[in-house]
């Protein structure tokens, strides 16, 4: 199930003198499976974008195709598009509302409609893809638990609605390394078990170097960079240019070339630099 | 070399009724010298947002006692010049402004101290230059970026004019423009105002920038040193939850291999000096 | 963007209405209605009529505001009209149609309330179009001091009221949120009965509740921080302080009111 984005614009209050183009003529084509980063500062669009993936906002001009379907047409029902298009939100453990976590979770799947048995069966699914244990957790109110323990509810309660394509806004935003590295690596696994295509918003680079296939840099409205990893990180001034930083690694090979080592200039995690440095320094 | 808080055998426990609860401070000595830059790193539960609540006096503790410039927190009496004396910055930047435009918030400390009008006005003036945030005195906050609004939250403190201010992981809801804003003007404070500072934080990047590092876990004191120091035990602190920069990192790793290198690179140049050497 | 309309309509300017001390604007804004109510005759309403006019065209506020104001009660006023023209008593009949009557002092008592109504909306605008909230507050809480030894709670009342204005931009804006989130979730708050509609509104009001104590909560901390303890012993950095425009703004209105109340035996 593809995402197509056609010269999509969106300006905020047209016609006042307070206008503004969240969103300058962005064209991107996502396929089925992919893992994607778009990255950018507050105020570069990316928050606007996925709100117009999920029809949370409509556009001024341009087109979104959803599995062969134009989603910018008036007559469309929003609710097909939430049951293909699920969006959590920063902080989104601010969302819960109901008496038990099980309850909560259950709020998405029912709103689509499904029986009880489905929805209970997504659940506990669901649950469990969180590491929240379903027995356990199931009748605790949703504000007994930590900070990092309410996000993975609030992100269970999208997940159990099993959309084929997940979108997670800053899904790392205020959590410790720790924290960070644990909600990661349930990402990552979430994934795998429900085959969803995913796109994270962030502007951590380190974050997303380790689990996105293709990164988008988003820049004043613009799509500025749209690549693998290893393309995107190499572009330091540009980067550098609208405020963004590569990952340490990337700034020490930079360094080390200009002193004359033999070094790829692809590198951005620290496993990779260590494998090459270990190579050219045992010559 | 003065001694502006000290910690002696500190113990505190949430009382929420409920059983079997855990002491967020599990005995903990700590002193912080005049004109230090202090850094108390660990992970989220670790007690450190709990310790930096007992440097003003918003919480007492349980057991042993907390001295503020030698004022003890517990006489009540005394409570408000300790938060006279430090000033506390929270984390979010949102529920820390409490008027309607920005110079009136900054102004908010110094009236509460019955601070005459005319000298209000210098100080906020003063306040909000050094945060450089003096073209915007008549804004409405909600119009400003998460680190405008921090600065904000900071000039409100500095008008007060304490000689200590503790930050309570003032940068865990900024976006990285907002995050450097903040730091830099924390460092500014520290190196050209001769304040004391405190900060409470889980992100190394800040915590590299201290005089001094403390590492909390389960409410106790586990690590203390330079950032040099610190830093180079990677494998405790990645025990611990916490992350080391990406260099230092590489080092251990590199080290681990076979590699001659020393052990407490912190920086890129530092590497890349080391890895010249060896080339 | 819905939070850069400012509540009650505050429009900023340089006029000498604006710039009066807040503490007589709201104070002569009051003595101005309970005017309104002892005036009883057409020949009062004039003064009344050249007041306002007069004040409106000194503020520079556009007649577009003032009409946008009145409009919320225009029915208000035509209920009113209508009761006391056909059920108020009298002697001198006008006109009867059946068993409908309308009687003099019907007419009299009828247009005298629209009158009123009308007046009391535009001279409440005038005050709220010219002055801040933040002005508005630090003149009540000035105005209510005094009445502290009876222990009216000015300054909490003052307090709150600024700290209310204050978020609520930034409520509106987590409202935003709440509701978003919700929606991605599939919740609907546009469809279905009135019952079925409160109901979709739980899973806003109670994020909303608890982030609010939660702010609150903190908002406390923030300020015991910072020294606060109460009214006592607080000192303000803008003193209000009364200027000569302010005295001749005073005779002016007093002027006025003296006329208005000599008008009973015109």
């Amino acid at each position: 199930m593809s995402i197509e984005i056609k010269n999509l614009t969106h300006t905020y209050m047209a016609g006042t003198p307070f206008e503004m183009k969240a969103l300058d003529n962005v064209s991107i084509k996502i396929e089925d499976g992919e893992f994607i980063a778009l990255i950018g500062h507050t105020g570069s669009g990316k928050s606007t974008l996925i709100q117009h993936i999920n029809g949370l906002l409509k556009p001024s001009s341009g087109q979104i195709i959803i599995d062969g379907i134009d989603i910018t047409v008036k007559k469309v029902k929003l609710n097909g598009i939430r049951k293909k298009v699920g969006l959590v939100f920063q902080y989104s453990e601010y969302q819960l509302f109901e008496e038990t976590i099980e309850k909560d979770i259950a709020f998405g799947p029912k709103n689509l409609g499904l029986s009880a048995s489905e929805v209970d069966k997504r659940v506990k699914r669901a649950m469990n893809m969180v590491g929240l244990d379903y027995e356990k957790y199931r009748d605790i109110s949703p504000f007994d638990i930590s900070g990092g323990q309410k996000r993975r509810v609030a992100i269970a309660g999208v997940v159990a609605m099993e959309p084929k394509i997940l979108i997670l806004d800053e899904p790392t935003a205020g959590l410790d390394p720790k924290g960070r590295d644990e909600i990661l690596n349930k990402i990552k696994e979430l994934k795998k078990e429900y085959n969803m295509t995913i796109i994270i918003v962030s502007h951590s680079m380190e974050d997303v170097a380790k689990l996105a296939d293709r990164i988008i840099v988003m820049h004043k409205g613009k799509a500025i960079l749209d690549g693998e990893p290893k393309q995107i990180f190499k572009q330091v001034e540009l980067l550098e240019n609208v405020g963004l930083a590569v990952p340490q690694v990337t700034y020490l090979v930079r360094e080390l070339r200009e002193k004359g080592f033999d070094i790829s200039d692809e590198i951005y995690t620290i496993d990779e630099a260590k494998k090459q440095l270990l190579k050219i320094l045992r010559r | 070399m003065e001694q502006v808080i000290n910690c002696e055998n500190v113990k505190f426990i949430y009382d929420n009724g409920e059983k079997d609860q855990r002491y967020a401070i599990d005995g903990l000595e700590l002193s912080v010298n005049k004109g230090e830059f202090l850094v108390v790193l660990g992970r989220n539960g670790s007690g450190k947002s709990t310790l930096a609540k007992h440097f003003n006096a918003l919480l007492i503790p349980k057991e042993g006692d907390v001295y503020v410039k030698g004022m003890n927190t517990k006489d009540e009496s005394l409570t408000w010049d300790i938060r006279h004396n430090a000033g506390m910055v929270f984390q979010n930047p949102d529920n820390q402004i409490v008027a309607n435009i920005v110079e009136e918030d900054v102004a908010f400390g110094p009236e509460n101290m019955g601070i005459e009008s005319n000298e209000i006005r210098s100080r906020v003036d003063k306040a909000l230059k050094t945060v450089e945030m003096y073209d915007y005195r008549k804004f409405a906050p909600h119009l400003l970026s998460g680190g405008q609004k921090q600065r904000v939250a900071i000039a409100g403190i500095l008008a007060m004019r304490p000689s200590i201010i503790v930050f309570d992981e003032p940068t865990a809801m900024l976006d990285p423009i907002g995050r450097r804003e903040v730091i830099k003007t924390i460092i500014d404070l520290n190196i050209n105002y001769n304040i004391t500072i405190v900060l409470i934080t889980h992100n190394m990047e800040e915590a590299v920038e201290a005089d001094r590092i403390v590492v909390m876990d389960e409410g106790k004191i586990k690590l203390s040193g330079t950032p040099r120091e610190i830093f180079s035990n990677v494998l405790k602190m990645k025990k611990i939850g916490l992350d080391v920069p990406q260099v230092t990192e590489l080092s251990y790793e590199l080290i681990k291999s076979g590699l001659d290198i020393k052990n407490d690179v912190l920086t890129i140049n530092e590497m890349v000096e080391e890895l010249c050497r060896l080339k | 963007m819905i939070k850069d309309i400012t509540i009650g309509q505050y429009i900023p300017g340089e006029s000498p209405v604006h710039h009066l001390d807040p503490r007589l604007k709201i104070l002569m804004s009051l003595i101005f209605i309970i005017d309104l109510f002892v005036i009883n005759n057409f020949k009062g309403y004039i003064f009344v009529f050249v007041f306002v006019l007069s004040s409106i065209f000194i503020a520079g506020i556009k007649l577009k505001y003032i009409f946008k104001g009145l409009k919320p009660i225009l029915l208000l006023v035509l209920i009113t009209a209508v009761f006391n023209l056909f059920l108020t008593p009298g002697k001198e009949l006008i006109f009867s149609y059946g068993s409908i009557t309308i009687y003099k002092e019907g007419f009299y008592l009828a247009s005298f309330m629209v009158i009123r109504l009308i007046f009391l909306i535009t001279g409440t605008s005038i005050l709220t179009l010219t002055t801040s909230p933040i002005e508005l507050t630090d003149g009540l809480e000035s105005l209510l001091n005094p009445f502290k030894r009876i222990g009216l709670p000015a300054h909490e009342l003052a307090m709150m009221m600024t700290i209310a204005l204050r978020f609520i931009p930034t409520l509106m804006d987590e409202t935003d949120k709440i509701m978003k989130a919700q929606m991605a979730r599939g919740a609907c708050f546009d469809e279905g009965n009135l019952v079925k509609r409160a109901k979709a509104l739980i899973p806003i009001l109670v994020p909303l509740f608890i982030s609010s104590f939660r702010r609150a909560d903190e908002l406390a901390m923030a300020m015991e921080s910072r020294c606060y303890r109460g009214g006592e012993g607080r000192t303000r950095m803008k003193i209000l302080r009364y200027t000569l425009s302010d005295f001749i703004a005073v005779f002016i209105f007093i002027s006025y009111a003296a006329l208005t109340i000599w008008s009973r035996w015109l």
